[in-house]
C-alpha cells in the first residue's frame, strides 16, 4: 500500500472503525497497553515448541519469528483531529525447510497446541510444494547466535509520549501553515514498534525492539478564481529514532539556499511556516522551458532516486526473476555484474548497502533469518560490485554467508529479500553545496520528493518534487514549477559530476516500499549528500483541461 | 469459524450493543479466509493460507468517538471491548464532523458470493497453477504467477438498530510469461467472484502468445500516437478517475473536478459523449456490497452520461453541510481498489476489429507503475509493459520497444476514436479504447 492510499484509506468520511482494514495495523489497543512487554523466557520457550515439533517432522531447518507490531498514527486536518489508531498485532511465524522446499504457516492462537499444530501445517505445505520444486533450497551457513537481544538506539519513546502532546504539535504545525496563507493542510504523525523475537534450529534466540517514527504534512493553496491550487509536502524524513526527531533543532541551511533543511532533528512548525509561504509563492513562479539542464538534487529528492534507481536494480531476488509478476527484473543482470567492470555511473558514484546505521529505517541487530547487520558496498568508483542477497540467494553470487537482507513486514508474512539502507557515500574531499551551486550556468535545484515513476528493469525514470529553484550563472535567482526530469539510470549516473563532503550527508526515508504478492512493506533510508548531474532532460508538466 | 451466517453475525453484533452505555455505539464484524499460491522460475516459490475475524466497537459520548477492536469472542471479551472503546472515547477530542448513527435501512441484493469459489482448497489451487506452468513448459518459457482466493463476510450494527451484512468471494490470478532470453514478456491479470470464469491456462496461453511475439521489439519515435488500449490498460488510467468524484475535495478548490471561479464542474462536458460512468454494486459480473461502513444504502448511479458530469460523491458529512442527500460511491471506495467498481459501457467492436480499422497506431496491452504528475491536471505518467505493437494499414506489424507517457484519462477521454466490448478487468468493467493523440514521451529499454 503506498503513503496515498494508506493515507486515504484511514481518512475522511470512513468511520474509525474501519482501522483494522489496513493491513499495517493489527487490533486497537489503548495508548498505555503499548507499553506493556512480553517477557523473553515466555517467548524462547513458544519458539522452542515450534522448531522440536518442526525437526521431528523432518525439516532440516526451521525458523520461528514471535512479533508484536505496535503502531501508532494521528492524522489531522486544519482544526482538528480526522482519525487516531493505536493497534497491536501479535502472532507467530514459522517457516520449514523440509526435502529441499520451503514451507510457511502462521497463526495468532499462541497457545501450545496451536503452534505445534501451525507448525505441522507449514511442514504439510512444504510438502505440497515439493510437487513443482525444480532445485532445492540451498541455505547459506550461519552460525547460532545464542540468546542475545538489540534495541533500536533512542532517547525518547515516541509511544510514552502522551497522545495529547502529539496532537498539540500538528494543531500547533496546522495553525502555523494557516496563519501564513494556506487555505488548507493535513498532517499525521506515525509510530511503529516492531518488538521481533527469532530463534532457529541453527541455535540463535534474538530478541529486537525497533523504533520508527514519520512526521509529515501537505500545504495546500486554492485560488478559485483561477480555478488553480499548489501544495508543499513536508521536508522530513521517517527515521529510525524515537520521539527525539521531533526536538526542535537549529535547521541545516545551505549558503545561498532559502530553503530552511534538517539533519537529526526536525522542526514541525517552521518546516509548516516555509511551505505555506512557498505554496504562495508557487502560484507566480515561472513554468519551466523544457530541455537540458544541470540539476544540483538535494538529498530529501535525492533519496527516491536512489531508491528506485539503485536500490530496486540491485535486489538479486528481482534479478532471478523472482519478482518478474509484481515488482519486475532488473537491467543489472549477473552478467553485468560478473564482468567487473559494468559502468554503473562516473568514478564519484560510491554506494553502501548497510543494515547497522544509526537513526535509518532499516538499521537492525539481526535480520529476519539471524544473520547480524553488515555494511558492504554495492556501487565502487562507479561499477556494480554486489548485490543484496539472504540465507537462500548468497551461493548464487558466490558468497559463503547471507549478506542479512531478509525482512516480513508481519508475524503473519513470509520472510523476503527487502533493500537494506542504500546510500550515496559523500565527496572524500572538502565540497560545500555552495561550491556545487557555484559552478552551474544553467541548473535547476531541486528538494522534496514528487511524483515517481520507473520502468520494471529500472532503465527509464521520470521524478518530480516539491521545490525548484532556477540556477544561473551560478546563483539562485527563482522558483520554478512544472518541473519532472527523464533520464535512463546508467546514463543519469554516470552525468554525476559533483557531489558534496560529509557534512551536507542527511538521510532520506520511505515508509512502505512495496514488494512481493500479497505486498508486503518495508521501510528504508537512503543517505547522500547534495550531488550534481549535468545535461538532463526536463520536461514541462502543465497541460489544460478546460 | 471465520465465515459467519447473518444470523450468527447478528447475534453476536446484539449482545455487543446490548453491553454498551454510550449515547451511541457502532460495531462491525469481518471474517476472512484467504489462500494463495506464488510461483516464479516455473516454480512454486511461496505458498500460504490464513484465517481470520475480528469485531470493531466505536463508542460515542456526544462528538467524542472511541475505537476498540478484539479477536475473541466469549462473553467477557466482548464487554471488555465494549468498556475499551467507551475509556477511549471519553478521552478523545470531539470530532466536529461526527455524524450521528443512521436509523435502519433498506438494502437490495447482490449476488457477491459464490459457493464454488468459496470452495476452492490448496489442492485447487496447486491444478490451477499447474496449468499455468504446463503451458509454460511446454513453450520453454518462463512463468512468474500469483493466485489468491478468499472469502469472507462484513456485519455492521448500530446502537439505533441498523444491521447490514454481506458475503463475499473472491480469486485473483496474474502471471507474467517470459521467453528465456529475455527478450520477450507478456502479462494477463483478472478477477472473478465465480472461479468457474477462471481459465488460468487459457490466460496463461495469452500472456505465452504476447511473450513470443513481442520478442525483437524495435524502436520507435516518441510522440502523439493512436492508441488501441486493452482493457488492461484502459483500467490502469480510468481507475484514476474515480479519487475526482469526491464532491469535497471538487468543492474545496483541489481537484480536476474544479471550476475556475469556485464550485465543482457538475453538469459540465468533460468527457467525449462516446463516454458513460456507473457504478452498480448488483452488477453480476462485479457485485459488492450494497451498503457502506456507515450503513448508507449503495445504488446504481450514474457518474457520467454521454460525457457530462452527473454526479459526484457526498459524505454524510459533507451532503449535510451542502444540503444535498448523502451519496456514496460505493462499498469498495473510491482511489483504492483500483476505481473501486466504476463501470463504462462499450459498443460492439472485437479487438481484431478495431486493429483492423487502424491506419496507423500502437496496441498497448497494460501499463505500469502509474504515478499523479499534477493533480490538477490528473496528469499522469507510466510506462507500457508486456507487449506493445506497432499498427499499419489495419494490421499488427511489429513489436515495438517500451514507451513512457505522460497523459491525463481526463484528456484521453476527449480523444476517443471508438470502444471495444466490455469486459471485467480487476475491479471494474471496460472496453478497449482506441485513442487519438495519445502522448509518449520517451523510451524505455526494459522487457
Amino acid at each position: 500500500m503506498n503513503r496515498k492510499n494508506f493515507i486515504r484509506a484511514s481518512g475522511l468520511g470512513l468511520g474509525a472503525y474501519l482501522l483494522g482494514d489496513l493491513p499495517a495495523f493489527g487490533r486497537t489497543i489503548a495508548p498505555e497497553a503499548a507499553l506493556e512487554r512480553l517477557e523473553v523466557g515466555k517467548k524462547k520457550e513458544l519458539a522452542d515448541i515450534a522448531l522440536q515439533e518442526a525437526r521431528a517432522k523432518g525439516a532440516s531447518y526451521a525458523d520461528v519469528r514471535i512479533g508484536r507490531y505496535l503502531n501508532q498514527a494521528i492524522f489531522t486536518r486544519e482544526k482538528q483531529v480526522r482519525n487516531m489508531a493505536n493497534t497491536e498485532s501479535y502472532g507467530i511465524g514459522i517457516r520449514v525447510l523440509v526435502d529441499g522446499c520451503w514451507g510457511f504457516a502462521a497463526t495468532d492462537r499462541m497457545s501450545k497446541e496451536s503452534i505445534a499444530q501451525t507448525t505441522g501445517l507449514a511442514v504439510a505445505i512444504a510438502k505440497g510444494n515439493a510437487r513443482f520444486m525444480t532445485e532445492p533450497v540451498q541455505l547459506a551457513p550461519q552460525k547460532g547466535v545464542g540468546d542475545v537481544s538489540w534495541n533500536t538506539p533512542i532517547e525518547r519513546n515516541a509511544f510514552e509520549v502522551p497522545i495529547a502532546d502529539k496532537i498539540d504539535l500538528l494543531m500547533e504545525a496546522n495553525a502555523a501553515a494557516m496563519s501564513n496563507g494556506a487555505s488548507f493542510v493535513t498532517s499525521t504523525l506515525m509510530m511503529v514498534n516492531e518488538q521481533k523475537y527469532f530463534a532457529n534450529t541453527d541455535g540463535s534466540y534474538i530478541d529486537q525492539d525497533i523504533h520508527r517514527i514519520w512526521p509529515t504534512f501537505t500545504v495546500t493553496g486554492v485560488n478559485k478564481a483561477s480555478g488553480k491550487f499548489e501544495s508543499r509536502d513536508a521536508l522530513s524524513a521517517p527515521r529510525g529514532m524515537g520521539y527525539e526527531y521531533l526536538t526542535a533543532g537549529r535547521p541545516y541551511q545551505v549558503g545561498g539556499s532559502p530553503v530552511a533543511l534538517y539533519k537529526d532533528h526536525y522542526d514541525l512548525v517552521a518546516d509548516a511556516v516555509a511551505a505555506a509561504k512557498q505554496v504562495k509563492e508557487k502560484f507566480n513562479a515561472k513554468s519551466i522551458q523544457p530541455g537540458k539542464y544541470d540539476l544540483v538534487l538535494d538529498p530529501t529528492h535525492l533519496g527516491l532516486t536512489i531508491h528506485e534507481s539503485t536500490g530496486h536494480p540491485t535486489e538479486l531476488d528481482r534479478v532471478l526473476g523472482y519478482e518478474a509478476n509484481y515488482a519486475g527484473t532488473s537491467f543489472l543482470t549477473l552478467d553485468k555484474w560478473k564482468s567487473g567492470k559494468f559502468n554503473y555511473g562516473s568514478k564519484l558514484v560510491n554506494v553502501v548497502a548497510d543494515r547497522s546505521q544509526k537513526g535509518s529505517l532499516g538499521a537492525v541487530g539481526y535480520d529476519d533469518e539471524g544473520v547480524p547487520a553488515q555494511q558492504w558496498d554495492i556501487i565502487k568508483d562507479g561499477i556494480l560490485v554486489n548485490y543484496q542477497t539472504i540465507r537462500d540467494q548468497a551461493h548464487i553470487i558466490g558468497l559463503a554467508a547471507s549478506q542479512g537482507c531478509c525482512y516480513a513486514d508481519s508475524w503473519n508474512s513470509i520472510q523476503f529479500q527487502r533493500m537494506p539502507n542504500v546510500s550515496l557515500q559523500p565527496n572524500p574531499q572538502q565540497r560545500s553545496v555552495e561550491d556545487l551551486i557555484k559552478d552551474v550556468e544553467k541548473g535547476i535545484y531541486i528538494m522534496g520528493r514528487g511524483s515517481y515513476s520507473i520502468d520494471q528493469q529500472r532503465y527509464n525514470f521520470q521524478f518530480g518534487g516539491q521545490l525548484f529553484y532556477e540556477i544561473s550563472q551560478g546563483k539562485i535567482v527563482g522558483m520554478l514549477k512544472d518541473v519532472a526530469y527523464q533520464s535512463n539510470t546508467q546514463e543519469f549516473w554516470n552525468s554525476m559530476v559533483d557531489i558534496a563532503d560529509k557534512e551536507d550527508y542527511r538521510l532520506f526515508g520511505t515508509f512502505s516500499d512495496g514488494k512481493g504478492q500479497p505486498s508486503q512493506a518495508s521501510a528504508v533510508s537512503h543517505g547522500s549528500s547534495t550531488a550534481r548531474f549535468n545535461g538532463v532532460n526536463v520536461i514541462n508538466t502543465a497541460r489544460s483541461i478546460g | 469459524m471465520a465465515i459467519l451466517s447473518k444470523e450468527e453475525a447478528q447475534a453476536i453484533l446484539k449482545k455487543v450493543i446490548g453491553y454498551s452505555t454510550s449515547d451511541e455505539c457502532m460495531v462491525s464484524l469481518r471474517g476472512a479466509q484467504e489462500g494463495n499460491i506464488r510461483y516464479a522460475r516455473n516454480a512454486v516459490s511461496t505458498a500460504g493460507e490464513s484465517s481470520t475475524m475480528d469485531l470493531s466497537v466505536s463508542a460515542v459520548y456526544g462528538k467524542r468517538v472511541g475505537t476498540a477492536s478484539i479477536n475473541e469472542f466469549d462473553d467477557e471479551s466482548l464487554q471488555k471491548v465494549v468498556k475499551r472503546a467507551e475509556e477511549l472515547a471519553k478521552l478523545a477530542p470531539e470530532n466536529p464532523e461526527y455524524m450521528p448513527a443512521l436509523d435502519p435501512q433498506q438494502y437490495e441484493e447482490s449476488p457477491t458470493y459464490v459457493e464454488s469459489t468459496a470452495a476452492i482448497d490448496p489442492l485447487k489451487r496447486a491444478e490451477m497453477v499447474g496449468d499455468s506452468l504446463a503451458v509454460s513448459k511446454a513453450d520453454s518459457l518462463e512463468a512468474a504467477g500469483f493466485l489468491n482466493n478468499s472469502k469472507g463476510f462484513r456485519a455492521i450494527m448500530n446502537s439505533k438498530g441498523l444491521f447490514a451484512y454481506n458475503k463475499s468471494t473472491d480469486v485473483s490470478f496474474s502471471v507474467t510469461i517470459r521467453n528465456q532470453e529475455g527478450t520477450g514478456s507478456g502479462y494477463v491479470s483478472n478477477s472473478f467472484n465465480d472461479v468457474a470464469k477462471l481459465d488460468t491456462g487459457a490466460l496463461s496461453k495469452i500472456a505465452a502468445t504476447k511473450a513470443k511475439t513481442s520478442a525483437g521489439a524495435r524502436a520507435i519515435e516518441p510522440g502523439k500516437y493512436t492508441v488501441i488500449l486493452e482493457p488492461l490498460a484502459v483500467s490502469d488510467m480510468v481507475g484514476w478517475l474515480a479519487r475526482g468524484f469526491d464532491a469535497r475535495s471538487a468543492d474545496e478548490g483541489r481537484s480536476y473536478m474544479s471550476k475556475k471561479g469556485g464550485g465543482t464542474r457538475l453538469g459540465e462536458q468533460l468527457f467525449d459523449e462516446k463516454i458513460s460512468i456507473y457504478t452498480d454494486p448488483t452488477n453480476p459480473e462485479l457485485p459488492s456490497a450494497t451498503w457502506d461502513m456507515e450503513g448508507v444504502p449503495v445504488k446504481k448511479t450514474t457518474w457520467v452520461e454521454n460525457g457530462v458530469v452527473k454526479n459526484l460523491e457526498y459524505s454524510r458529512y459533507w451532503a449535510a453541510q451542502q444540503g444535498v442527500e448523502p451519496l456514496p460511491f460505493g462499498a469498495g471506495g473510491r482511489g483504492f481498489g483500483g476505481g473501486g467498481g466504476l463501470i463504462i459501457p462499450g459498443g460492439s467492436a472485437s479487438l481484431e476489429e478495431m486493429i483492423s480499422t487502424t491506419e496507423r497506431g500502437v496496441l498497448v496491452t497494460r501499463f505500469w507503475y502509474i504515478r499523479s504528475v499534477d493533480p490538477q491536471t490528473l496528469l499522469l505518467t507510466g510506462l507500457t509493459r508486456d507487449g506493445t505493437f506497432y499498427i499499419e494499414n489495419g494490421k499488427i506489424q511489429f513489436p515495438v520497444k517500451n514507451f513512457r507517457f505522460n497523459e491525463s484519462p481526463v484528456i484521453m477521454l476527449n480523444n476517443v476514436e471508438e470502444l471495444g466490448k466490455t469486459v471485467r478487468s480487476g475491479n471494474i468493467l471496460v472496453p478497449p479504447m482506441k485513442i487519438r493523440d495519445f502522448t509518449f514521451t520517451s523510451l524505455s529499454d526494459a522487457i
